[in-house]
């Protein structure tokens, strides 16, 4: 108890205007983002949002178990948040929590209105989200990993989601909160959009904040998820960059050699003598295997069919 | 009605490709006049129509393409593939087998396909409200015996393919190596174990540099190099 009555009286801001880790009301914690982390996912990604360390896996689409909870129109989002054991100071109870079900379940809504799930009926797409470390707004950074994991996989969607927080510390409006802001600090705004779209998935409010407090925090958040998507999309095509400069490529190439120009035909069939023989040992195969009965009657059958004509 | 992107440029999802009067292809949609990306990819633009060529995606099943897939449940009619799509692949006994084979077949269908077993088709039917229907019945399809499986980004098949065929036929004849290219990201290959381990690097290769361009010349300047290298160890 004595311990949460320091922190409660340690201020969050200093006399210069810095919050405890030496930022300004308007600074995002440092981020730092890779895509492709996982080599057995179909799509991952991995975030550091201050503290946070979050890995994301997505699998998909892929063919759906049970089979009962298929939906014939459309994909069905599957999105699991957990953390570590070891992401908390306090060992983090193995079991999934309350807590982790709701993330889970508002970080789905936050990415399924921006995914065309439709083109994937009966199928399902699994998201998995991994806190390692946790700091504030580990909802905020699980919304972008899973946004930029899912765009790996190459699943079709109208834009990336990226999150970010704001809330009030110290009456005054700050802008993606860490632990210990988030904890004491008065309010907490954890917000997801996709700024291309100008759409908000993600919005939640802890605490208590008057109407223009509320205005200026969203436009806050709003304004660090702009400088967070533009992160996603540097990290997105980086990787293909790099290849391209490795090999000394240009990226407007001739007509001639377009880049998958190419329509694949009906390519493999081009081996003349393989199939054949394939073909003859199957049949040599039936022939073996027949019981001789049945070998009389088909001979007798095609006796008839020439008696016939 | 303005552009936004050169050809060929990589764009990710969201990001504004065009605006004006303009047709969506695979990969692109419209919203309000407005032409944006939703997958990571090539950006493309042929006559009105604006597209984008994925690098990554998982395979969706089309009429006519040839897959390779796996034999995991033989039925009291037929069998299911797997072939790293959303939907397991139906091959009834009527499209794997002639009609003499067929009418004595049933009593056990394990003789021709059997769970674990590797099978070149084609798919002829697809439309996702059923599971994709899938024919070994033609030329170059059915069971494959020996040589190796390799697993790619389906996306980036027509790479390896080429435009009719030069990329997959240059390898072929270069190497002596058969290789059958599954539409779903599936290759199977078969010969020299020393040719194959080059032709094996050479597909990685494909696969990794995909959306560059002058790839045809690099990879075979890649698989003589290797050869002659391997041509000198024989030496001696």
């Amino acid at each position: 108890m004595s311990d949460k009555k320091a922190e409660a009286e340690q201020p969050l801001i200093d006399a210069k205007g810095l919050r405890t880790d030496g930022r300004k009301l308007d600074e995002l914690r440092p981020i730092h983002l890779e895509v492709g982390y996982l080599s057995r996912a179909d799509g991952s990604a991995y975030i550091e949002h201050g503290k946070n360390k979050i890995v994301a896996a997505v699998y998909g689409p892929r063919e759906l178990h049970p089979r009962h909870l298929a939906q014939s129109d459309r994909a069905l989002l599957r999105v699991t948040y957990r953390m570590a054991t070891f992401s908390v100071s306090d060992r983090k109870r193995p079991a999934p929590s309350r807590r982790e079900h709701e993330i889970s379940m508002v970080l789905r809504q936050a990415l399924e209105p921006l995914l065309f799930l439709k083109m994937y009926p009966r199928a399902a797409i699994d998201v998995f989200i991994m806190v390692l470390e946790a700091d504030g707004g580990s909802r905020c950074a699980s919304a972008t990993v899973a946004s930029l994991a899912l765009a790996d996989a190459g699943i079709p969607m109208r834009g990336l989601v990226a999150g970010c927080a704001a809330g009030k510390i110290d009456g005054k409006i700050a802008v993606d909160l860490n632990d210990i802001e988030d904890k004491i600090g008065e309010a907490d705004i954890p917000l997801a959009m996709s700024p291309d779209r100008g759409e908000i998935t993600l919005l939640q409010m802890d605490g208590k904040l008057t109407a223009a407090e509320f205005a200026q925090a969203l436009s806050m958040a709003e304004n660090g998820i702009h400088r967070i998507q533009e992160m996603q999309k540097t990290v997105l095509l980086e990787k293909y960059a790099q290849i391209r400069e490795t090999i000394g490529d240009e990226p407007d190439v001739s007509p001639e050699d377009e880049v998958f120009e190419e329509e694949p035909a009906k390519e493999p069939a081009e081996e003349p003598e393989k199939p054949k023989k394939r073909a003859k040992r199957i049949k040599t195969e039936a022939k073996e295997t027949k019981p001789k009965p049945t070998k009389k009657s088909t001979r007798s059958k095609t006796m008839e069919a020439q008696a016939k004509k | 009605m303005s552009i936004h992107f050169e050809q060929q440029d990589i764009v990710v999802p969201g990001q504004l490709l065009a605006e004006g009067d303009y047709h969506t292809g695979e990969g692109a949609y419209m919203e309000q006049e407005k032409v944006y990306a939703s997958v990571i990819g090539l950006a493309k633009m042929k006559g009105k129509t604006v597209y984008v060529v994925p690098l990554k995606g998982q395979y969706v099943p089309k009429p006519r393409d040839i897959i390779i897939g796996n034999v995991v449940e033989v039925t009291l009619n037929g069998w299911l593939l797997d072939f790293h799509s959303p939907y397991p692949a139906m091959l009834p006994v009527m499209h794997a087998l002639s009609r003499r084979d067929a009418t004595h077949a049933k009593d056990n269908l394990r003789r021709y396909y059997d769970v674990g077993e590797t099978v070149v088709a084609e798919i002829i039917a697809a439309d996702r409200t059923r599971d994709p229907l899938v024919t070994t019945l033609g030329r170059g399809l059915g069971k494959v015996r020996g040589g190796v499986l390799m697993n790619i980004i389906p996306t980036r098949v027509p790479r390896l393919i080429g435009r009719k065929g030069s990329m997959i036929n240059m390898l072929k004849s270069e190497l002596q190596v058969d290789i059958v290219v599954g539409q779903n990201g599936i290759v199977w290959l078969k010969g020299n174990p020393a040719r194959m381990e080059i032709a094996q690097e050479a597909i990685r290769q494909i696969e990794r540099e995909a959306h560059t361009s002058g790839l045809t010349d690099r990879v075979r300047d890649f698989i003589t190099a290797k050869l002659t290298e391997q041509n000198g160890e024989k030496n001696e």
